[in-house]
């Protein structure tokens, strides 16, 4: 089901939280709001779901105008990012609270609920409480009670927020699994670039309260529109007043025409990548070092090491965008 | 933890006996036995004067609506007070612990003055034929008044600690407001209810100061059991006294108990 955002602001006080934001989101897909915190994309996420009013523009859901609805008639399905579990109830009816307001029969729900207990892998958990779940498990359960009510628009606040490094890792796994069996137009708010490009058909960065850019990740990530975008989505250094990232850079042991010269002050090595910082020689003094990526084989077979001297350019075909100055992908 | 050497702990131990057992425990025991020591005949007979139980039945009508009332309002209030942003939210919440600081004689001298019969209020009241003061709704009002605060400040900390999540989730979930209470809400601040609801009774049980003033203390009319207790133990009816007395502390000690009892399985579950 698509989403159609048009003009939408919205204020806390003086705090714009949203400004004029207009975006459409696909149906079917898997959409990612990323971007730092306080950039407006969990107030967009609670906007769409009606928990939070804008102050003006509208939210259409599938060409049905939404603006006006309150949160328990969109159903939308919303996962938050503390799993906000009914810590009264056990697994079971917490994933069939959504059904149970909805009068339906006690058989039905018994029913419906095994069925998505065995989607999230919690059968074996149904008649304990939350408290007894771990939180992977709890944020699993959140998920099943939000697809209990079978809603047209599945939402998640940093769904994985809370939860350690490995299990972060996992969920994201089961949740692009878990959206092709279950097709339901997702959307997901995430500070966590790598989360947004590993999960998402399409991603949305935000930046204070505005949408700098959204598309594919392989877009975003190949033409960012703005220099934000661009060291959002990744690492990124100054290359001769370009920005360019780090593993785009060649390195070379002769003079190049055109390159940067330098020399490595930086060494380290990280399993099978070196990372080098290279001191430019330059007229200015305070030249910030510039950081380069390469593989160990390159490295070693370059003969790099502390104290070597190098010239630096952008490799073919680098997403290369100026520094200073506003701003157009370089192809 | 640290573990304090032994003599401090004994010294300790003995210091917190003495405390409650001079303030507390030996008090209500001499109750206890000046009760009892005549047999149980004489424990009857004084529970049967007229006067005891009128006293027990006011005490007990009175209890039960200040229960309810500061049931209801309470939880109402708290959650005014909890979910939503208001002007004058602080001034509001200072005024409800006003009752808790203000001595009862003060509350009831307070009542008087706007609900007696020569004030206008008392005057409207009691033209379409309802009296306030020296009469039942005045000692209901009275014994309501002064524990206000009890429920309220029970349930506040729980509403605050287990914060809005879980009612915004039942909303997004389809229920409306009302189920979002009942199925949500109200299950999460059951314990605290529950302790209010008691600590309400105590002390709706126990009320003396304010009740005397706005009742008239007349006896065999609105005399409630705490005023029936200091009548007759003024009147040299001590032993009437003793057994009222001694009833009350019972009823109090048994709703602790009942608290106390519930509430383990509460944790375990």
């Amino acid at each position: 089901m698509s989403i159609e955002i048009v003009g939408v602001n919205k204020s806390f006080g003086d705090f714009a939280a949203l400004t004029d934001v207009h975006l459409d989101i696909p149906s079917d897909n898997i959409t990612a709001l990323l971007g730092p915190s306080g950039g407006g994309k969990t107030t967009l996420l609670r906007i769409i779901a009606g928990l939070e009013a804008a102050d003006s523009g509208t939210v259409a859901i599938e060409g049905v105008d939404a603006t006006g609805i309150p949160a328990q008639k969109r159903n939308i399905g919303f996962v938050f990012q503390h799993y906000a579990a009914f810590k009264h109830l056990t697994v079971a009816k917490n994933v069939g609270f959504g059904l149970s307001i909805r009068h339906w029969r006690k058989r039905d729900v018994d029913k419906k609920v095994d069925e998505l207990l065995r989607l999230v892998h919690l059968e074996q958990f149904a008649d304990r409480l939350p408290s007894q779940l771990s939180g992977g498990q709890r944020q699993r359960m959140a998920l099943a009670r939000a697809l209990a009510i079978e809603p047209k628009l599945l939402l998640l606040d940093e769904p994985f927020g809370a939860l350690d490094a490995k299990v972060r890792k996992e969920l994201r796994d089961w949740l692009r699994r878990l959206h092709e069996e279950v097709k339901v137009t997702t959307v997901f708010v995430t500070h966590d670039q790598e989360e947004a490009l590993e999960v998402a058909d399409n991603v949305v960065v935000m930046n204070a309260g505005r949408i700098e850019q959204s598309g594919p990740p392989v877009e975003l990530y190949d033409e960012p529109a703005s220099r934000f975008v661009m060291s959002f989505l990744g690492e990124v250094t100054t290359l001769d007043h370009h920005l360019i990232r780090p593993h785009d850079i060649a390195v070379h042991t002769e003079p190049v025409p055109g390159g940067v010269a330098g020399v490595i002050v930086h060494w380290q090595r990280i399993g099978f990548e070196v990372r080098i910082g290279v001191r430019p020689q330059s007229d200015s003094q305070d030249a910030p070092e510039i950081a380069v990526r390469l593989t160990r084989t390159l490295a070693h077979a370059l003969g790099l090491g502390e104290g070597v001297r190098v010239w630096l350019e952008p490799e073919k075909g680098a997403t290369v965008i100026p520094a200073l100055e506003a701003v157009r992908p370089a192809a | 933890m640290i573990r304090e050497p032994k003599p401090v702990r004994w010294v300790l131990r003995l210091f917190v006996i003495c405390y409650v057992g001079l303030l507390v425990l030996w008090p209500v025991f001499l109750v206890a036995q000046r009760t009892l020591s005549p047999g149980w005949q004489a424990v009857v007979s004084s529970l049967s004067s007229p006067e005891v139980l009128l006293g027990l039945r006011l005490t007990g009508i009175a209890t039960f609506w200040s229960v309810l009332f500061n049931l209801v309002f309470g939880v109402g209030i708290s959650l005014l007070l909890v979910r939503y942003e208001f002007r004058g939210k602080r001034l509001l919440s200072v005024l409800l612990d006003l009752p808790l600081s203000v001595s009862p004689v003060v509350v009831g001298l307070a009542l008087m003055l706007v609900y007696a019969k020569g004030t206008p209020v008392g005057r409207f009241l009691y033209g379409i034929g309802y009296q306030i003061i020296f009469a039942t709704p005045g000692i209901v009002l009275a014994t309501t008044f002064v524990a206000l605060p009890l429920v309220i400040r029970e349930v506040v900390p729980v509403l605050t600690e287990i914060g809005d999540d879980q009612e915004v989730a039942a909303r997004s979930l389809g229920a409306s407001g009302w189920q979002t209470f009942w199925r949500v809400t109200l299950p999460g601040i059951k314990w605290a209810v529950v302790y209010g609801v008691v600590l309400t009774l105590a002390r709706s049980l126990g009320e003396f100061g304010a009740v005397k003033v706005v009742s008239g203390n007349i006896s065999l009319q609105t005399q409630t059991a705490t005023l029936v207790v200091q009548d007759t133990y003024q009147d040299f009816q001590q032993q009437t006294a003793y057994t009222v007395s001694l009833l009350l502390t019972l009823a109090a000690v048994l709703c602790i108990t009942v608290v106390a009892l519930l509430r383990p399985k509460e944790k375990l579950s």
